[in-house]
C-alpha cells in the first residue's frame, strides 16, 4: 500500500512540477544556476571515477583475455564497450544519484522543515515547480554532457594505464577502439542519461519536498532519494536495454 | 477584514480545531493565543491556506477564500504577507534579494525601483548596512525583522506572524511587537499575531482570540483579559508563579 501510496503520490507531484513557471527569466537563471551547481560541481568527480575505472577496465580486461589467439586490440574493444554501453551512463548516474540526489533532498528537505517553502506557498508561488523543475531541466540537459566526458576520460584513462603498464600497445588499443564502432552505443546511453538526469532529479526533489519533521527527517529523505533513485535507474536501464537494443 | 466561520480541521484522528469562528478587523492587531499545542499555528495555517478546512469557512474582506481555487487564490496571495516562526528567509539569498525576492517575482518594477524599495523596507525596520549579508551572518532579530521587509515588500492588506517573539530576548521582543504594531497602523492592514507572550498580548493586543485545545473560549481586548472571569484563560495567562502572586497581592 505504502509502495501505491508514494507512486500515486510522485504523478501528481509531477504535475505540479510541471505548471507554468511565474516568471521566465527568472525561471532561466535558476536553471543556468543549476547547471553550474549539479551539473559542472559534479564534473570532478566524474573525471576522476571514469579515469580511474576506464585504467581498471583495461588492465582487467588485458589479465583475463591473455592468450595467443586473441588480439591485443581485443582489450580496446572490450574498453570502449564496456564504457560505452554500461559504465559511463549508468554507473555514472548511479554515482550522480548519490551525489547530485542527497544534495537535492537535503536543500528541499531544509527548506520545508524550516518553512521555505510554506514562505513560497504562501506568496501565491507553485513551490514544486519553483523548486525542483530548474533542477529537473537542468540534469536532464547537463548529464549527457557529463556521460560524454565520462566516455572520453574512461577511454583516454584506459589508453593511458595499458600504455604505462605496457599490457597493450598504444597502437593496439587505439585499433580496438576504433574497431567495428557502432555508433547507436553512443545514441542508446545518451537516451539513457536523459532518462536517469529526470529520475535523479525528480525522485530527488520529491523526497525533499515532502519531508516532515526536523534534521533528522531531512537526513531520511536524503537517504530515501539515493536508494529509490539507484533502483530506478537500475529498473530503467533494463526497460531501456531491451526496448533500445533487443 | 477576516472572518473564520465554524472551521473545523482534523489531522487523521486528531480534531485540532473545532468549530472555530472569529471576525480579524482592519487597522487593528488581532492576536490569537494560547498554550503551545492548542491549534494556534493550525487555524493561521487554515487562514493562510496552507492547511485546507475540512469544514467551514474563510472570508477575506467578504470574498470566500475557501471557494476559491487557482488564479482567484494566487491572487489573494499577493496580498499576504507571513512571518514565519523560525522566520524562513531564503538561506542562499543575501538579505537584500530576500526582501526583493515577493518583488521580482510578482511585480513589473524595473531593477532599480526594486533595489529601492527593498531598502525602503529595510530601512522601515531600522535594518542598516546589511542588504549584502546571508541570513546566517545575522542575529535572530534582526532576521524577524528582515521578514517582515520581505512581509510588506508588495504592500500586503493582511500581515500574518506566527509567533514573531519566539526564540528573542524580552528586549528585541518588545522591538518587534512594536514595529508590527505600528505597521499595522501605518498600511491599515489586518494583522493577525499568533502567540503566548503575555506582554505581546498587553503590549499590542487589541483585539484577542484565546483558543485552548482546538476551540474558542473567549475574545475580547488587552483591557479586558485580566479581568475575565472565564476559567480556562485564567488558567493560561496566570500560569507563571510571578503572576499568580500578583493577582493574589491585588
Amino acid at each position: 500500500m505504502a509502495f501505491l501510496y508514494q507512486t500515486g503520490r510522485y504523478f501528481l507531484f509531477l504535475r505540479r512540477v510541471f505548471g507554468r513557471p511565474v516568471k521566465h527569466r527568472i525561471f532561466l537563471k535558476q536553471i543556468i544556476d543549476e547547471i553550474d551547481d549539479l551539473g559542472v560541481g559534479s564534473l570532478g568527480i566524474v573525471i576522476i571515477i571514469s579515469f580511474f575505472i576506464g585504467a581498471v577496465i583495461t588492465l582487467q580486461t588485458a589479465y583475463n583475455i591473455e592468450m595467443p589467439i586473441i588480439p591485443k586490440y581485443t582489450v580496446g574493444l572490450a574498453t570502449r564497450d564496456t564504457i560505452l554501453l554500461e559504465f559511463s551512463s549508468t554507473i555514472v548516474s548511479l554515482i550522480l544519484a548519490g551525489k547530485v540526489g542527497s544534495h537535492i533532498a537535503s536543500e528541499i528537505g531544509t527548506m520545508r522543515v524550516t518553512e521555505q517553502i510554506d514562505a513560497l506557498d504562501v506568496m501565491g508561488i507553485n513551490s514544486a515547480s519553483y523548486l525542483v523543475l530548474p533542477k529537473v531541466v537542468a540534469m536532464v540537459f547537463v548529464n549527457p554532457f557529463l556521460v560524454m566526458i565520462s566516455m572520453g576520460v574512461g577511454i583516454g584513462g584506459g589508453w593511458i594505464s595499458g600504455s604505462f603498464t605496457g599490457v597493450v600497445p598504444s597502437g593496439e588499443y587505439i585499433y580496438g577502439i576504433q574497431y567495428g564502432f557502432i555508433p547507436f552505443y553512443v545514441v542508446y546511453s545518451l537516451i539513457k542519461s536523459v532518462v536517469f538526469g529526470f529520475l535523479i532529479a525528480s525522485i530527488s526533489g520529491y523526497w525533499g519536498y515532502y519531508t516532515s519533521g526536523g534534521s533528522l527527517e531531512v537526513g531520511r529523505s536524503s537517504t530515501r532519494a539515493v536508494v529509490v533513485s539507484s533502483v530506478q535507474i537500475l529498473l530503467f536501464n533494463l526497460i531501456l536495454t531491451q526496448l533500445l537494443l533487443a | 477584514m477576516i472572518e473564520v466561520k465554524n472551521v473545523f480541521k482534523s489531522f487523521e484522528e486528531n480534531d485540532v480545531l473545532k468549530d472555530v469562528s472569529g471576525v480579524f478587523e482592519a487597522g487593528k492587531t488581532n492576536l490569537i493565543i494560547g498554550q503551545s499545542g492548542s491549534g494556534k499555528t493550525v487555524l493561521l495555517k487554515t487562514i493562510v491556506g496552507l492547511h485546507e478546512v475540512d469544514k467551514g469557512e474563510i472570508f477575506y474582506d467578504g470574498r470566500s477564500f475557501t471557494e476559491m481555487h487557482g488564479k482567484a487564490r494566487k491572487e489573494i496571495r499577493t496580498e499576504m504577507g507571513m512571518l514565519f516562526q523560525g522566520s524562513a528567509l531564503f538561506d542562499s539569498k543575501t538579505v537584500e534579494e530576500n526582501v526583493r525576492f515577493p518583488l521580482d517575482m510578482f511585480s513589473d518594477m524595473s531593477m532599480n525601483d526594486r533595489i529601492e524599495r527593498a531598502n525602503f523596507c529595510l530601512k522601515r525596520v531600522h535594518l542598516d548596512n546589511v542588504n549584502h549579508l546571508y541570513p546566517a551572518e545575522i542575529s535572530g532579530g534582526m532576521q524577524k525583522r528582515v521578514a517582515i521587509a520581505r512581509a510588506i515588500a508588495l504592500n500586503p492588506k493582511y500581515l500574518f506572524c506566527d509567533e514573531p517573539n519566539s526564540g528573542l530576548d524580552p528586549r528585541t521582543s518588545i522591538v518587534i511587537d512594536d514595529l508590527i504594531h505600528e505597521i499595522t497602523k501605518e498600511y491599515n492592514m489586518t494583522t493577525i499575531v499568533n502567540t503566548h507572550d503575555m506582554n505581546s498580548v498587553m503590549g499590542i493586543g487589541e483585539k484577542i482570540v484565546f483558543i485552548d485545545d482546538g476551540e474558542k473560549c473567549w475574545e475580547g481586548t488587552n483591557e479586558e483579559i485580566l479581568k475575565s472571569d472565564n476559567t480556562r484563560l485564567n488558567d493560561f495567562i496566570f500560569a507563571s508563579r510571578f503572576l499568580k502572586q500578583l493577582r493574589a497581592g491585588n
